[in-house]
């Protein structure tokens, strides 16, 4: 089958769907998306997370079929949410443009995870960022236990999670000073 | 998408955000807590895992498992398989071209079974097929009979008169010493006289305890992309801890020269020990040969949990004794571990557990023994703290039930009777760096508690969020008791026994647009901890350069060994900071020969490579790069070596068997809901000696994730194997759990930074000394809460409750 879905802001088009393929599959095998990740395909992780029209979801538990018609947003597309989230600017003043060095180009809550040290074997990383972007779009000052439950869906092996609550913490404090 | 998606290099720019210089004179040098490399790419969602691989025209290859876990196979149709359209190739053992068996230590392990399958999900056949649903589809049409054998499943069943001999004719170095042949390696350990130590005790302790088998979860599947070349070799990019210990390994499974098997490291996911043996290495590359197609290979969760080798479960006896004055006299103990189908690295975790089994503590007289058993579970190789896990659970809960008989303060108790630096081992090996036992457990007590009841909040409601069983909304604090408990324990770093464990570096400075760059080219598998960042770090402090890049990780440069033991800054930091000194020396030749007339300070002073130039230490500067080497690189690859250790006597244990050794020391608070037996670990606090800290964000960074294994150890961790079938019953995250960010407490870390003479910059190994104290610190204060004696991990609910 064809599922036509805009990914990103962009819509795409994938051909010779198999019925049975993810959300996740198409993404990662079909339209060069590999940024979501497959760890656990059960909903467990959190590896996966992209956002379905605004909800978070796991892809490995969406039918690609599901996704007809529909908008995704996934770790590659989150800097320019951010942007587009911020009014329409570039993120960060110089920090946007793909064609830009190391560095260039990532939202708040992405620099926040590379500044903070949340980052190891960073297989967790992309379903974290989605989720804790969503989480800091809702609640721009979460409380340490805020930010806890946000997170209880995505596993960590690397880190202990330390880092990754200090990064929040970061991207929300950076995120109150620029108000 | 013409192009494949390959692993490539890395830039490192010193990134924004780094600060200052704290000490030494390279920005970005050791010491300072620079920021990740590839953590750009993996922030943006760009750098590529090994699942993510891609080429045109590949195929996916599918692993068919056995079922069963002791079995003889009748015959193998592959008929309905092959007749599949979109299948490519089926093999099974019949179509292997050359070896047949690989191993880390002692090829035992059939790259595809041969007539017999010894644990359930043991590899029969592979398919490759042009989508991965019909490569599994197929697969299920392959047809195999089994008839089932009997089961070895524990040391009685192992070792009974009529047990089944998993490995006839072993041909093993270990084979001639063994007592039987379903044990893989045994190892006493004797120092002083025990019987007369025991006759000087005022209390005998003694006690049983058993250690789960514990998964390490990385969360990267197992994964790599085999590219078959036009010299009939093959291209390999993987997700590995070693390139070079696969190498060794797959090329003679391929019937191919070492250099026809070219690997790069693709990005890693994890790995905590479980990349250590072969998965899907050899399978990948066997299937792109046979189709002439590049064949992708990716494990999903279930597959993983049967894909590589686990913790080894154990279980230990052990015999303490003290004065009434509260000094140790002797410890004797016996530590079973089950090293399931195949040896993997089961005869090196036996030496660690041998050897360590007394824990960081003196004690006049020591019997120990370790061996690993064959049996017909899970194969269990390398995680985290190897062999030393299980032995510091056991030892510490000991230690607790000690200080209890003496009416003594347990952390008191464990400072009495605390190694420092020149105690002796029972190897008799001396510890001759820093060993600071004692004063990690008074750091990690000294520091404040965490409030009580802190889920009381100010309306009088409770949070349930910061109570045992969270937003099931099991207790408003009713039944709640806290406890608190410690734990310390040794790890060695390094690989020990005599292995030659050397590192190789390559290191190139050369002026590239009027800059100076360094160029970095090692084999070291990147895992997530780090080294790629403490590289990068060294070329700074050593060349005075900012500008670092690092060459991807492959075989066409020396093996850097294994990505294991804490060994990599170790190791293969020092061999790039051999490689460097060598560099820099050849640059100061360089500027001798061209400037040495113009200033007498090229003869006679110390010179150094700072700001990208020459200069004496006083800091009069003598020339730049540029013009030294006016166009020419310097580029050198050297190996590295530590110093050397030697085997352990079979019979006494004795000898240099370690290079250094790491401690940590943990408290852990915890409250538990005693109705129900939920647990909740409030904080969990860790001291330990790191010799110099090269990233200090790293380093906390592994000390919490060492940290949270352990704990994940404790309170939920266990692959269950089935006591009568030996087969697993929860290959999955849904049953296999592991600690969540709700489940982990906050992690306070206290690093030390006492230097060790005989490693680089002092450092020392850091990857692992948390993961072992973690364990029986959570258990001890789980105990302290219940009064509960508890004496296997994980402890779960009904162990508190008691229904």
């Amino acid at each position: 089958m064809r599922v036509n879905v805009t990914v990103n802001g962009r819509l795409r088009e994938a051909d010779d769907v198999w019925e049975g393929e993810s959300l996740l599959y198409v993404l990662r095998e079909r339209l060069g998306l590999p940024g979501s990740k497959n760890a656990c395909e059960q909903g467990e992780c959190g590896s996966c997370t992209v956002r379905l029209d605004g909800e978070l979801v796991c892809a490995c538990l969406v039918a690609a079929g599901q996704a007809e018609g529909r908008e995704v947003v996934t770790v590659e597309g989150l800097a320019e949410l951010a942007a587009r989230r911020a009014g329409g600017s570039a993120p960060a003043g110089e920090e946007r443009g793909e064609e830009g060095p190391p560095g260039a180009g990532l939202s708040p809550v992405q620099r926040a995870f590379v500044d903070a040290g949340a980052v190891q074997c960073g297989f967790c990383t992309p379903g974290l960022l989605v989720a804790a972007d969503d989480l800091l779009a809702r609640v721009p000052d979460p409380s340490d236990a805020d930010i806890r439950e946000a997170l209880s869906g995505n596993l960590c092996r690397c880190t202990g999670y330390e880092k990754i609550l200090d990064a929040v913490r970061l991207a929300a404090a950076r995120a109150g000073e620029t108000v | 998408m013409g192009t494949p998606r390959v692993p490539t290099g890395l830039p490192t720019d010193l990134p924004a955000g780094t600060g200052p210089a704290r000490a030494g004179r390279a920005p970005g040098g050791i010491g300072e807590s620079t920021l990740r490399p590839d953590g750009t790419l993996k922030v943006t969602g760009e750098f590529a895992y090994a699942s993510d691989l891609w080429h045109e025209d590949m195929l996916w290859g599918h692993t068919l498992r056995s079922p069963h876990a002791h079995a003889r196979i009748r015959s193998v149709d592959v008929s309905g398989a092959l007749a599949t359209p979109g299948v490519r190739a089926v093999l099974t053992h019949a179509d292997l071209p050359a070896a047949t068996r690989y191993g880390l230590e002692f090829a035992d392990t059939p790259v595809l079974a041969d007539g017999v399958v010894r644990y359930h999900g043991e590899p029969v056949a592979l398919v490759a097929a042009d989508h991965p649903e019909t490569a599994r589809r197929a697969a299920e049409k392959i047809a195999v009979d089994y008839e089932p054998l009997p089961v070895v499943t524990d040391e009685a069943s192992a070792l009974a008169p009529d047990a089944p001999v998993l490995h006839p004719g072993r041909t093993d170095g270990h084979a001639a010493h063994v007592p039987h042949p379903n044990v893989v390696h045994r190892q006493p350990v004797r120092h002083g006289d025990i019987a007369a130590a025991r006759a000087r005790a005022d209390v005998i302790v003694t006690g049983d305890y058993e250690v789960g088998m514990q998964d390490q979860a990385f969360l990267g599947p197992e994964s790599g992309l085999a590219v078959p070349a036009e010299d009939g070799g093959v291209d390999l990019y993987i997700a590995t801890q070693w390139l070079h210990a696969d190498l060794r390994q797959i090329a003679p499974v391929l019937g191919l020269p070492e250099e026809k098997v070219r690997m790069t490291l693709s990005g890693v996911g994890g790995a905590f020990g479980g990349r250590e043996d072969l998965s899907m290495q050899a399978h990948a590359c066997l299937l792109a040969l046979r189709t002439g197609r590049p064949v992708k290979m990716v494990y999903n969760r279930f597959e993983s949990f049967f894909g590589h080798v686990h913790r080894h479960p154990a279980r230990l006896h052990y015999e303490h004794g003290a004065t009434r004055d509260g000094k140790l006299t002797h410890m004797a103990c016996r530590i079973v571990l089950d090293g399931g189908a195949y040896a993997s690295s089961s005869p090196a975790v036996v030496g660690n557990a041998a050897s360590l089994s007394a824990g960081p503590y003196v004690i006049d007289a020591v019997e120990a023994e370790a061996l690993a058993l064959y049996t017909n579970n899970p194969p269990c190789g390398a995680m985290r703290g190897f062999g030393a896990v299980q032995a510091c659970f056991a030892y510490e809960a000991q230690m607790d039930r000690l200080a209890a008989a003496l009416e003594l303060d347990p952390v008191e108790f464990r400072q009495r009777n605390a190694m420092s630096q020149g105690a002796v081992l029972p190897t008799g090996q001396v510890v001759d760096s820093p060993a600071p036992v004692a004063e990690l457990l008074r750091r990690v007590k000294a520091m404040p508690l965490p409030p009580e009841r802190q889920w009381e909040s100010a309306g009088g409601t409770a949070d349930v969020r910061a109570l045992p069983g969270g937003l099931s909304n099991t207790t408003h604090g009713e039944g709640v008791v806290r406890g608190v408990g410690y734990a310390v324990g040794i790890k060695n770093v390094g690989f020990s026994e005599g292995f030659d464990d050397y590192s190789t570096a390559r290191v190139r400075l050369e002026v590239v647009g009027g800059q100076p760059v360094a160029t970095v080219h090692t084999a070291m598998a990147e895992v997530g901890q780090g080294g790629v960042t403490v590289h990068a770090q060294i070329a700074r402090t050593e060349l005075g350069v900012t500008q670092v890049t690092l060459r991807p990780a492959d075989t066409r440069v020396g093996s850097a060994g294994s990505t294991s033991a804490s060994r990599q800054t170790y190791v293969t930091g020092g061999a790039v900071r051999h490689a460097c000194e060598a560099v820099r020396e050849r640059v100061l030749e360089l500027g001798r020969a061209r400037f040495g007339t113009y200033h007498p300070a090229w003869a006679t002073a110390e010179l150094v490579l700072e700001g990208g130039k020459v200069t004496t230490d006083g800091g009069e500067v003598l020339a730049g790069l540029a013009e030294v080497l006016e166009g020419e690189a310097v580029d050198v690859e050297l190996e590295w070596r530590h110093r050397p250790t030697e085997p352990f006597d079979l019979v006494t244990g004795q000898g240099q068997g370690h290079v250094q050794y790491s401690f940590a020391a943990h408290r852990a608070v915890v409250e538990v809901d005693t109705e129900l037996g939920l647990v909740k670990v409030v904080e969990l606090a860790c001291a330990q000696d790191v010799g110099k800290a090269l990233n200090p964000l790293s380093v906390v960074g592994q000390i919490h994730g060492g940290t949270t294994q352990g704990l994940g150890l404790a309170v939920m961790e266990e692959i269950v194997v089935d006591p009568v079938t030996a087969k697993v019953r929860n290959p999955s995250f849904t049953d296999y759990l592991i600690p969540t960010i709700l489940d982990t407490p906050t992690l306070p870390v206290d690093v030390l930074e006492l230097a060790d003479a005989h490693a680089p910059y002092g450092l020392r190994g850091v990857g692992e000394a948390s993961t072992l104290s973690s364990t029986p610190a959570v258990v001890a204060a789980i105990r302290a809460a219940t009064g509960l004696p508890l004496a296997r991990v994980p402890v779960r609910p009904e162990h508190l409750t008691g229904t």
